[in-house]
């Protein structure tokens, strides 16, 4: 059974005459929001629109069904975005589904993730209750932090319909370097190097491809500069070419929706460190696996094109945990999972009867 | 609870030396940095060593007896005042650096260690760790964490929980548990998040991991002095505007210049009403185009004098006169209370308006010193104990600010937490629902109440 509320309040009404159920947004990560049994759906894609924007403020808030394809046209409007590069924004994502499944894109790298640009949720609980954590203002200290709880609870814990977010001055221009390597070990090298230079990176991603390693570093700001520090980059790394104008932006956009990864195969995202990455890249090699390190190889972007178990398996064997986001299958977490009896505890808080299915 | 067996057992793990009950012993820890609230513990204990605390708390958990985790005492809001019946666990001596790993920028350190230090340690990879609280000199990242503190740079930076990747905690009952990891991003609900600013009711973290950040490369600092303190606070709505992201921009009034000078000698125009700093901090090439268009909406906001900080050591100077300001206001009072509400930048104007026709109806002085960029305000509201009626006074003044915030949209808490002092004012800003949702939380995590009880939540939830 699939249910669509016109208004908070009708989700409100509606929460307590069912016994298990799950929120689905856009509907643009699958694994995530394909029904499972005996479980009814909330389609919040009719709980959308912005509710207050003041651009002077850099702070907004919405309701959780808005497409961020909406929000980022109306913040481009006045030279404002979200600088953790949501994903998969042209797929119909929506505001509720980022900060649930807890996705960031590229620009997490330079000034943080959704979880640092969320400031305030309102949620429905197990009861039907409205709760309103966090605030509107960009920075803010009283209460426990639920909107931070809410990154990544996949629906557990209650329906999102608000959100309030701090956005920032959007750069005048970008630019990116290219710099191919003969394999994995010397690009991620050159990635550290680059890392741990005081320089304003946007973005910085390793791309292991059939016959070379691609380092990808994005640098954003004043125009007149980009040139001259993108000479500097090319100098620190040794080689490379740039890309820039709409090429590059193109470029960027692509990584955000995961284009290079085949449409049967599972998409998941792996949280990891840079030392990590060798080990958990010889078996995705070995699997024929697509994969892209991105964050400054905080992030392991993979599409694994067999069993999931299999990659269960492995993600275990290396303490690692994953989240499938892309592919056909229902699927969720995989791997280890960190901080369970805390997480137990939370949820008996807030959901003792296990209403909202933690997919 | 029974006390006396919780003694007999923390004889056995601490030397004398560590475990403190005589009240001449106990006395220092009465209170923190929010002196006109005491409470004297039964016994304090000096913990070394990270078994140390966990076994301290399962003692507290089996005899009942609560405990509060006590840093440096710097709370401003009373968040580590112990509790009478129970005892305090200071950390100040769990501060070892347990990892240093530059290439992935991270440090894994102990609650005990203090926030400057942990920069210092990082220094020689030309990282550091970013949030910046004036009290960074002495206060500890356990503390920093329970309270999520803020600084002068949360702008750009945002605060403490904003830098806290991973976390190994020891719950109320002795449980302990790894939140997070060592990785920027996670999986599952973000419980590292939930933990960072729950004041101390989730039990007690030992060991933090921290990211760092490259050293910016350049900073541009710049003072500009105002005849009004309305023009300084326009200013800060012009440099936003501008679309520029300065790392901090802070705004003193007078009497809080007065107060620096007096301590610290900064070069402050002494007879400004306003005082603006403005840094901007990043890459050399970027910093330098961004100064020139900072530049001109300075100059064309018709300061009466602007400085520019000529190098390090002038940076430095000014950082500390604003750095200092709090303590130096003892100069001008014997005691004061610091608010630390947050209102939309845009209405920063009219929250100082009413501040001053406050200070004036109640006949209280109040020193202005604030994170204009976050609409983070911190009126210094002056009073003398010793006179009758001053401190009731001075806190009906400072509920009134906490609750012209809320009024304007914004919070009553910044970065100094809720606390002890603040707990009444919860409910304005949250409804009854939203608390009982966070107090059907805390009571899973800590159902006997014993860590750091009485703090946040209003009496009697």
């Amino acid at each position: 059974m699939n249910i669509q509320p016109n208004s908070i309040e009708e989700l409100q009404a509606t929460v307590t005459q069912h016994q298990r159920l799950m929120v689905k947004g856009g509907g643009s990560k699958q694994p995530l929001s394909a029904k499972r049994p005996e479980t009814t759906v909330i389609d919040l894609s009719s709980l959308s629109g912005m509710i207050e924007y003041q651009p002077a403020e850099f702070t907004f808030t919405a309701l959780a069904g808005t497409r961020l394809e909406a929000v980022e046209e109306q913040l481009a409007e006045n030279n404002q975005f979200l600088p953790f590069d949501p994903p998969l924004v042209a797929a119909g994502a929506t505001l509720g589904g980022t900060v649930a499944a807890g996705l960031s894109g590229p620009g997490r790298f330079r000034y943080g993730g959704v979880r640092d640009f969320l400031l305030g949720v309102a949620f429905i609980d197990a009861q039907g209750r409205l709760v309103r954590a966090g605030g509107r203002v960009v920075k803010n200290a009283a209460g426990f932090d639920l909107a931070k709880l809410m990154v990544g609870s996949l629906g557990g814990y209650g329906a999102l319909v608000e959100l309030s977010f701090k956005v920032f001055p959007k750069p005048d221009g970008t630019i990116t370097i290219k710099s191919s390597f003969s394999d994995l070990k010397h690009a991620l090298e050159a990635m550290v190097k680059v890392s741990t230079a005081p320089l304003d990176l946007y973005a910085l991603e390793v791309q292991p491809l059939s016959d070379e390693t691609l380092l990808l570093a994005r640098l954003g700001g004043p125009a007149d500069t980009l040139l001259k520090r993108i000479d500097r980059l090319k100098d620190l790394i040794g080689h490379g070419e740039a890309i820039e104008g709409q090429k590059e932006r193109d470029f960027w956009w692509d990584e955000r929706h995961f284009k290079w990864a085949p449409a049967d195969y599972a998409l998941v995202k792996v949280p990891l460190t840079y030392r990590r990455v060798l080990r958990l890249d010889a078996i995705l090699d070995q699997a024929d696996a697509l994969r892209r390190y991105s964050v400054g190889a905080n992030l392991a972007w993979v599409a694994w094109p067999g069993s999931l178990e299999v990659l269960d398996g492995f993600l275990n064997q290396l303490d690692l945990s994953g989240l499938v986001v892309g592919g056909k299958e229902p699927a969720s977490q995989l791997g280890v999972r960190r901080g369970e009896s805390f997480a137990r505890r939370v949820k008996q808080a807030l959901d003792p009867q296990g209403r909202w299915v933690e997919v | 609870m029974d006390f006396p067996s919780l003694l007999i057992d923390l004889k056995k793990l601490y030397p004398p030396e560590r475990l403190l009950t005589s009240p001449a012993q106990v006395a220092p820890f009465e209170s923190d940095a929010l002196t006109s609230y005491q409470a004297r513990p039964q016994a304090v204990v000096l913990a070394e060593t990270q078994d140390e605390v966990i076994e301290t708390v399962r003692m507290c958990h089996l005899w009942g007896v609560p405990f509060v985790a006590r840093g440096s005492g710097t709370s401003l809001s009373g968040g580590s005042l112990p509790v009478p019946e129970g005892i305090v666990i200071a950390l100040n001596r769990l501060n070892r650096l347990v990892r240093l790993d530059p290439e992935q920028r991270l440090a894994v350190v102990e609650a005990g260690m203090v926030n400057l230090s942990i920069s210092q340690a990082a220094a020689p990879h030309r990282l550091y760790y970013a949030p910046d609280p004036s009290s960074q000199l002495i206060a500890t990242i356990g503390g920093n964490l329970a309270f999520n503190a803020g600084g002068a740079h949360c702008l750009k930076y945002a605060m403490t929980s904003n830098h806290v990747l991973g976390l190994k905690v020891v719950l109320p009952d002795g449980e302990v548990v790894h939140l997070g990891s060592e990785s920027l991003e996670s999986v599952g609900p973000d419980l590292v998040g939930l933990f960072v600013g729950s004041e101390g009711l989730f039990g007690i973290a030992l060991e933090v991991t921290l990211r760092l950040l490259p050293k910016p490369e350049k900073f541009r600092t710049v003072l500009a002095a105002y005849h009004s303190l309305e023009a300084a606070g326009n200013t800060v709505t012009q440099v936003v505007a501008a679309g520029l992201l300065p790392g901090a921009i802070e705004i003193m009034d007078n009497l809080a210049i007065q107060a620096a000078e007096a301590a610290v000698q900064a070069g402050y125009p002494a007879d400004a009403q306003g005082l603006l700093i403005v840094e901007l901090d990043g890459e050399a090439e970027v910093v330098e185009q961004e100064f020139k268009a900072l530049m001109e909406v300075i100059n064309a906001s018709a300061p009466y004098e602007v400085s520019i900080a000529k190098d390090e050591a002038d940076r430095m100077r000014i950082w500390k006169g604003r750095k200092s300001a709090f303590s130096a206001v003892g100069r001008l009072s014997p005691d004061y209370l610091v608010q630390d509400g947050v209102v939309p930048r845009g209405r920063l104007g009219e929250a100082l308006a009413e501040i001053q026709r406050l200070s004036r109806e109640y006949g209280v002085r109040v020193a202005n010193v604030f994170h204009a960029g976050d609409g983070n305000l911190h009126p210094l509201i002056l009073f003398d104990g010793r006179e009758p009626g001053a401190l009731k006074r001075a806190k009906a003044l400072a509920s009134e600010t906490l609750e012209l915030c809320v009024k304007l949209g914004g919070s009553i808490t910044g970065e100094h937490g809720i606390g002890m002092e603040k707990r009444a004012y919860l409910p304005v800003m949250f409804s009854q629902t939203d608390l009982e949702v966070m107090h059907a939380i805390y009571q899973q995590i800590d159902p006997s109440g014993l860590s750091n009880r009485g703090k946040m939540f209003p009496e009697g939830m």
